[in-house]
């Protein structure tokens, strides 16, 4: 099936989201933040906590910061302190813990070494996030990429233990893709917690040794199925940079990444957002991490018929500055969801008009659609019945990535059962309709079509209007989600600086040369 | 009422009266087969269920196998005895509200809503105050009668007793979703105590709301009003004007 879309007007949306990010990119350049930094101490590999619990990263970050040292970028004091100390960057972050010295105070090198270790730090780094990228790239080869839509299923128990046990029984069933919720609230945390969680609320925490343990079980299980099963986790939030760092060590194969999602949903400042999200979306590029962008957010909050251009909208922001960040379009996973009101009279034709216009849009991307959540009850009989015509719309119109819907949504995080009758109904229904969509053409002029239509041209003219106020006006004036948000205000804005003249970050330096380049 | 049927002993009803059929879905950590059916069958009977129909028994991967079962129970409920605290809405439109507020009160009763604590979820706060409501129920926002202040989302209890103060509040509107672990009655309790400790608790209409919240939990909590899955936005602004009407002065 396909949709007749005036490619002139395709071409125009593509424009002109082009031309709203590149004024945002422009800002974004001048910048830093105290997450990015933070990303460049992780890939140097400094890890663990002190004395106090707080990660060593925070730490150093935090020593320079309070020095006024930040303006220069974070690798330039680690590598001076590697080299005045003979220490590597974790004995110098452990001692920096410790309160031992400061990194702004250490006499400075002679710089050509400093210059030199630096070097060799990037270099160790970067040998070794591709070394991880190639192993996984290698593994999906090995194992087999299985057929789209996806079946991608959450645990969210709170314990990575528990998890691993019920991501198993999963897999086994058929699941493609496990996603770990984050415990609530972590997007607030102004770190990332350290260590293997057992105790979360509604999801366990995002640490390196969760995702570690993960990846470790799936593997295993993947290759007692025969088949490649991706892990996935969340980079919303105040550590974007940081989480896709740990996700790009870790070999995760998604991650949750969303441009303006932390600004609208989690009140995180908007300079922080864009700052972090670029970086973030970086390191996804260069460790072919596919992202997921949270479209689907705006219908949980606004009408999902009145407002579907506001989807369209984002959608082709994200995948703009997706591509600013270098990344090819199979790794973007376009967001959108089923959340039309069950009542609506013809809500299927809608949805049906708005999952293929998401699919027509992004014909090389991954679209990523996501179950019913809104309307969903305590009547989990009708529940499942409005899950198996979402898993109708996602075979027939060919999305890739779908989040299988719970039938006990809304009322708890999913038991062992739940995900089963999840997977037997998607299986159930893929199976059943696998080519209904090669099959059928939709009436020139229907419904279908004509619905699509206008969702784009809707979406058109709303990106006229954000593109003659800017993006960051446009936010202040609600446009999406039906949410305002100031530019001054919100989460984490005093983390954000701008980069003094002698600014370095060659890591990301490293990364943009590489994925521009298409070294990969 | 369904006649000739004695409340004193009632049983769940399948297809005949008093059959005591009900419908069970649960699952075991142990391997499908023999001994996995069995085991779920000792287990059903010994919580008092007989004739017990087990209609599917099947493997769901990781040594876990889920059941239906269907089976009879042997318990009852005297159904004169239960008692329920349920709260009180009178029948108010939203013209009637508007007119009772500004010819009694004459000013705009202030609300201020936010969910508290670690909860992010504002689906059901937003439903009860935001214009649009919910299902065509229009939210608080539109009742002429009510000035509207939705701090959103995973604020701290204190913040939201310091903003009541600055708003000068009559109504707090609480809503929690996350309840996995209780957490819910952790972060409730807290917001009670402050208002407790800064003694407005008795100026200040206090309300929760959430899928899992009801009216018995959220007075034994020390909240004047708990509501429920289901609630609509005007059940919430009957009950606050009516309450607002009825305090005295």
């Amino acid at each position: 099936m396909h949709l007749d879309l005036d490619q002139n007007l395709v071409r125009k949306a593509r424009e002109l989201a082009k031309e709203i990010t590149d004024d945002v990119q422009k800002f974004i350049d001048l910048r830093s933040t105290d997450s990015v930094e933070r990303t460049v101490a992780r890939f140097y590999g400094i890890d663990g906590v002190d004395a106090d619990g707080i990660p060593l990263p925070n730490s150093v970050v935090y020593d320079v910061k309070a020095h006024d040292g930040l303006k220069r970028g974070i690798a330039y004091w680690i590598a001076n302190a590697c080299v005045a100390k003979s220490m590597s960057p974790q004995e110098v972050a452990e001692s920096v813990g410790k309160k031992e010295f400061s990194l702004v105070e250490i006499r400075p090198q002679k710089e050509s070494i400093v210059a030199e270790k630096i070097d060799e730090l990037t270099e160790v780094s970067i040998k070794k996030l591709e070394e991880t990228k190639n192993e996984r790239d290698d593994l999906l080869k090995e194992f087999g990429d299985p057929n789209q839509p996806y079946i991608y299923v959450i645990v969210a128990t709170g314990n990575i233990y528990e998890d691993v046990i019920q991501a198993k029984a999963a897999v086994s069933e058929g699941a493609d893709i496990i996603a770990v919720i984050r415990s609530t609230a972590q997007s607030l945390l102004d770190f990332v917690p350290f260590g293997p969680t057992t105790e979360g609320y509604g999801g366990t925490y995002a640490t390196q040794a969760n995702f570690r343990i993960m990846r470790k079980a799936l593997d295993e299980v993947a290759a007692k199925v025969g088949r490649y099963v991706r892990l996935t986790n969340y980079a919303s939030g105040l550590c974007m940079p940081e989480i896709s760092a740990i996700a790009a060590i870790e070999g995760l194969d998604m991650l949750l990444n969303d441009s303006m999602y932390g600004i609208l949903f989690r009140n995180i400042n908007m300079m922080r957002t864009f700052v972090d999200q670029y970086t973030s979306r970086l390191i996804c590029a260069f460790s072919h991490i596919t992202i997921n962008t949270g479209e689907d957010n705006y219908i949980k909050t606004s009408d999902p018929i009145d407002r579907a251009h506001t989807v369209t909208t984002s959608q082709l922001i994200n995948e703009q500055f997706a591509l600013k960040a270098g990344m090819e379009p199979k790794y973007m996973g376009i967001g959108h969801a089923f959340e039309i009101d069950p009542d609506v009279e013809n809500g299927l034709l809608y949805e049906i008009a708005h999952a293929l216009l998401t699919r027509s849009l992004f014909p090389q991307a991954t679209p990523k659609y996501m179950p019913p959540t809104r309307y969903m009850t305590g009547n989990i009989f009708k529940g499942y019945a409005q899950n198996t015509l979402y898993n109708l719309v996602s075979v027939m119109t060919g999305q890739s990535i779908h989040l299988l819907g719970m039938l006990t949504e809304a009322i708890h995080t999913p038991l062992v059962q739940d995900r089963y009758l999840a997977i037997s109904n998607a299986k159930y229904v893929f199976k059943n309709a696998k080519a209904l969509g090669e099959d059928v053409e939709f009436k020139k002029d229907g419904f279908v079509q004509e619905e699509a239509r206008k969702v784009l041209e809707n979406a058109v003219s709303l990106l006229d209007h954000v593109k003659s106020v800017g993006l960051m006006a446009s936010i202040e004036e609600g446009t999406f989600g039906d949410i305002s948000r100031k530019i001054d205000e919100g989460k984490g804005a005093d983390g954000v600086f701008v980069k003094g003249e002698d600014y370095y970050n060659p890591i990301i330096e490293k990364m943009e040369k590489i994925v521009r380049s298409g070294e990969l | 009422m369904i006649p000739n049927l004695d409340l004193r002993s009632i049983k769940p009803y399948g297809d005949q009266t008093n059959d005591g059929v009900i419908q069970l879905s649960f699952t075991l950590p142990v391997p499908a087969g023999a001994r996995a059916r069995e085991a779920a069958k000792t287990l059903i009977a010994s919580m008092g269920f007989s004739d017990i129909q087990m209609v599917l028994s099947e493997d769901i991967g990781g040594d876990f196998t889920f059941f239906v079962v269907y089976a009879k129970t042997n318990k009852y409920v005297d159904y004169t005895s239960i008692k329920t605290l349920e709260v009180e809405i009178p029948k108010m439109g939203i013209e009637e509200i508007n007119d009772k507020i500004s010819k009694y009160l004459k000013r705009q009763v202030v609300i201020v809503g936010a969910t508290i604590g670690s909860d992010a979820h504002t689906i059901g706060l937003d439903s009860i105050l935001n214009m649009k409501g919910y299902h065509g129920d229009s939210g608080l926002e539109r009742y002429k009668a009510f000035k509207v202040y939705n701090l959103g989302s995973q604020i701290p209890p204190l913040e939201l007793v310091k903003k009541s103060r600055e708003y000068k509040a009559d109504v707090i509107l609480v809503s929690q979703i996350v309840t996995q672990r209780e957490i819910h009655i952790k972060q409730l309790t807290e917001l009670v105590d402050i208002l407790d400790a800064e003694k407005i608790r008795d100026k200040i209409l206090l309300i929760v709301g959430g899928p899992r919240i009801t009216h018995e939990l959220a007075v034994e909590l020390g909240y004047d009003a708990g509501f429920g899955a289901g609630t609509m936005p005007s059940d919430v602004a009957a009950y606050i004007a009516d309450r607002i009407l009825k305090k005295p002065s």
